[in-house]
């Protein structure tokens, strides 16, 4: 009966296995079957079947040693895999202040540390845009439920409105900065008015169809925004208009080490880039877990949940929805203008749909709604890809593979349990319960 | 206090109610009731505007309330517990209040809240659950609940017994009863329960395909032979 059993197990194993190198052979076939070449000019290719065979070998058995794995080890493995990550996620949310605090003194304290060189400093700025946006797109699709994938655009209207401004009006960073967020703030209301009497799906092509209009726009109009060629030689912010990070300063202004009296180090103009969008995405954090807990933040979490209730308490969808569009657009024109700044030189390239999909992913993956969901699942999707770098060509496919089994793993995002908004203590509960 | 004249109400090109004429008059039970798809529940959502009725008039304390948006209505004074409850599923009981208050005065939260506990204890017990983990019982008190939350003097409720064991059915009706007794509340019901329905009413519209062809005292209802013939037979 047993050997039975074993046989059959044995087949059914097999049966596994083979199917899955057979799928991975015939994913591998275009992706490392072939090589392409640039021969004088003109593309030859080669063939490399022989990877193919490996692909297909190292899956077959890599399947078999996990089927036995789960059978030997974890029995029930669904449930088990459940329990483990949910007592993860229990020891998470039970130490969660402390947690979040010394995550914060840890990120404050980075720029003064030995890790701190050019590259690991622009790599932080980088996943910190990514958060930023990250969380400014949480409250359209993470809390009011929107599904927008067009959000770019407005990432790139806080772009070139900083650009265009001070490269044309000279105007400071400081300035342009709150502009960028009216302006692009501005775009979402317009861009909400006519497409937000529609759900879901519909609502997703739209705003992908405006993503692109922005975009195709940014690269036509030339007289306006330089087209292709985009905006070069984007002025950088000022430390708050006091000083300049430049060895000798400019225009009136003295140098920021001069000002502080400390040695001069090429490294303080990427400190300050750190702390700026550091500053940034705390702001845009402190502002979604401030509002969540006002009627209009509440409003967009019930919106979500069910439009035909909030209608019946007399909230106003319309208005509701145009609200959280217009300030989520509002914090991707900051991080826009931001990002227009640090670069230097802008183009419409920078605003392509994958922007999109990338920050959407991030809201996705982080589970939505979640705000250290968004901060985890950045750190997956941008640094992700910047360590697969010695991949090379196998980059994306290695990042493709890490976001499959994020979604295996857990299926909801990273961070998939809601908090109420307002905490019930233990006291007060006793406190009513005397009431009674 | 609400009166509808010769209301008829369309979805699209498809007409729903057929020139209808309801009077609640303040501190009434009112009820309607009827088979599926007779227009119930769009004659009940049709007072809070959702949708609004395509002619005719809907009148409340006196005012032209026809072509009002519904956020109006509600902090006018008429709060609906709409059909299948519709709860936030994933905010807490507290959470769901909170929302029923949105279009309120914060000042008369704590006052309302009270009130509301006082009504239905076990939501109080039950403050920091997730709407959706409650019982279909408790759900639907949280319903009336986030309703009332809303300080109107007009409650709407539609089938509040839907998909309830009929101990929890009595229940309900119970709280609707202390609501209109104690409270002085003013409560129009939507009903498929004919017999609890008419039995808690002051008065009953009998609704056939759009169109009201029976109306009298719930007691009067009860005895008709129609309605009995209709709605009650093997019922109850």
């Amino acid at each position: 009966m047993s050997v039975q059993n074993q046989k059959l197990d044995m087949l059914s194993l097999l049966k596994e296995s083979g199917l899955a190198a057979l799928i991975a052979a015939a994913l591998a076939l275009p992706l490392a079957g072939f090589k392409t070449f640039d021969v004088n000019g003109t593309l030859t290719a080669e063939t490399r079947f022989n990877w193919v065979l490996v692909a297909a070998v190292v899956v077959f058995f890599g399947r078999m040693a996990i089927s036995i794995g789960q059978k030997t080890f974890f029995p029930s493995m669904g449930q088990a895999a459940g329990g483990a990550a949910g007592s993860i996620g229990d020891v998470i949310n039970q130490n969660r202040t402390l947690l979040l605090c010394l995550l914060l003194a840890a990120v404050i304290i980075f720029p003064f540390t030995p890790m701190a060189n050019r590259h690991s400093l622009d790599l932080a700025v980088y996943v910190l845009i990514y958060v930023m946006l990250g969380w400014g797109l949480n409250i359209v699709v993470g809390l009011a439920g929107l599904l927008d994938l067009g959000y770019v655009a407005f990432y790139a209207v806080g772009a070139y409105s900083y650009a265009l401004l001070a490269t044309t009006y000279d105007l400071s960073f400081w300035i342009c900065l709150p502009l960028a967020g009216i302006f692009a703030a501005s775009f979402g209301i317009i861009l909400g008015f006519p497409v937000l009497r529609l759900r879901g799906d519909y609502l997703a092509i739209v705003t992908l169809g405006f993503g692109e209009i922005i975009r195709v726009v940014l690269l036509n109009w030339y007289e306006f925004t330089g087209g292709p060629d985009g905006i070069s030689s984007i002025p950088k912010p000022t430390f708050f208009g006091l000083a300049e990070f430049s060895r000798s300063g400019s225009d009136g202004l003295p140098p920021f080490h001069e000002l502080f009296g400390i040695e001069y180090s090429s490294l303080h103009k990427f400190m300050f880039f750190y702390f700026l969008i550091l500053a940034l995405a705390l702001v845009t954090n402190l502002f979604t877990l401030r509002i969540r807990k006002l009627p209009v933040g509440r409003a967009w979490e019930a919106l979500r949940e069910d439009e035909t209730a909030c209608r019946s308490l007399g909230i106003n969808p319309t208005n509701t929805k145009l609200s959280a569009f217009a300030i989520g657009a509002m914090f991707a024109g900051f991080a826009g203008s931001f990002f227009a700044t640090r670069q230097g030189f802008i183009s419409p390239e920078s605003f392509t749909f994958i922007e999109s999909a990338i920050i959407l992913a991030i809201v996705v993956l982080g589970g939505m709604g979640s705000q250290v969901g968004v901060v985890l699942a950045s750190i997956v999707l941008v640094l992700g890809p910047e360590i697969f770098r010695e991949l090379a060509e196998y980059r994306m496919l290695a990042f493709g593979g890490l976001m499959v089994l994020v979604m295996v793993w857990k299926p909801k995002g990273l961070m998939s349990k809601r908090n109420p908004t307002v905490l019930m203590h233990n006291d007060t509960n006793a406190k009513q319960g005397a009431a009674k | 206090m609400l009166k509808f004249t010769d209301v008829h109400t369309h979805y699209g090109s498809i007409q729903a109610l057929k020139g209808i004429n309801i009077e609640i008059n303040e501190g009434e039970i009112v009820t309607l009731i009827g088979a599926n798809g007779a227009g119930k529940t769009t004659t009940l959502m049709t007072m809070c505007g959702l949708p609004q009725a395509s002619s005719g008039t809907v009148t409340f304390e006196g005012e032209d309330i026809t072509k009002k948006p519904t956020d109006k209505i509600v902090s006018n004074g008429i709060a609906v517990s709409p059909e299948g409850r519709r709860i936030f599923p994933r905010m807490t009981v507290f959470e769901n209040l909170q929302m029923g208050a949105i279009t309120t005065d914060p000042k008369y939260f704590e006052e309302d809240l009270a009130r509301v506990y006082k009504l239905f204890p076990r939501l109080q017990e039950r403050l920091t659950q997730r709407g959706g983990t409650l019982s279909g019982g408790e759900q639907q008190m949280l319903a009336i609940a986030r309703a009332l939350m809303a300080r109107p003097r007009l409650l709407l409720l539609d089938e509040p017994s839907l998909g309830l064991a009929p101990l929890v059915v009595r229940q309900i009706f119970e709280i609707i009863k202390e609501i209109n007794e104690k409270e002085k509340m003013t409560v129009f019901l939507v009903e498929q329960n004919a017999y609890h329905a008419l039995k808690l009413a002051h008065r009953g519209y009998v609704l056939v395909n759009g169109e009201v062809t029976m109306s009298g005292t719930g007691q009067e209802l009860l005895a008709s032979p129609e309605v009995r013939a209709a709605y009650l037979e093997g019922g109850h």
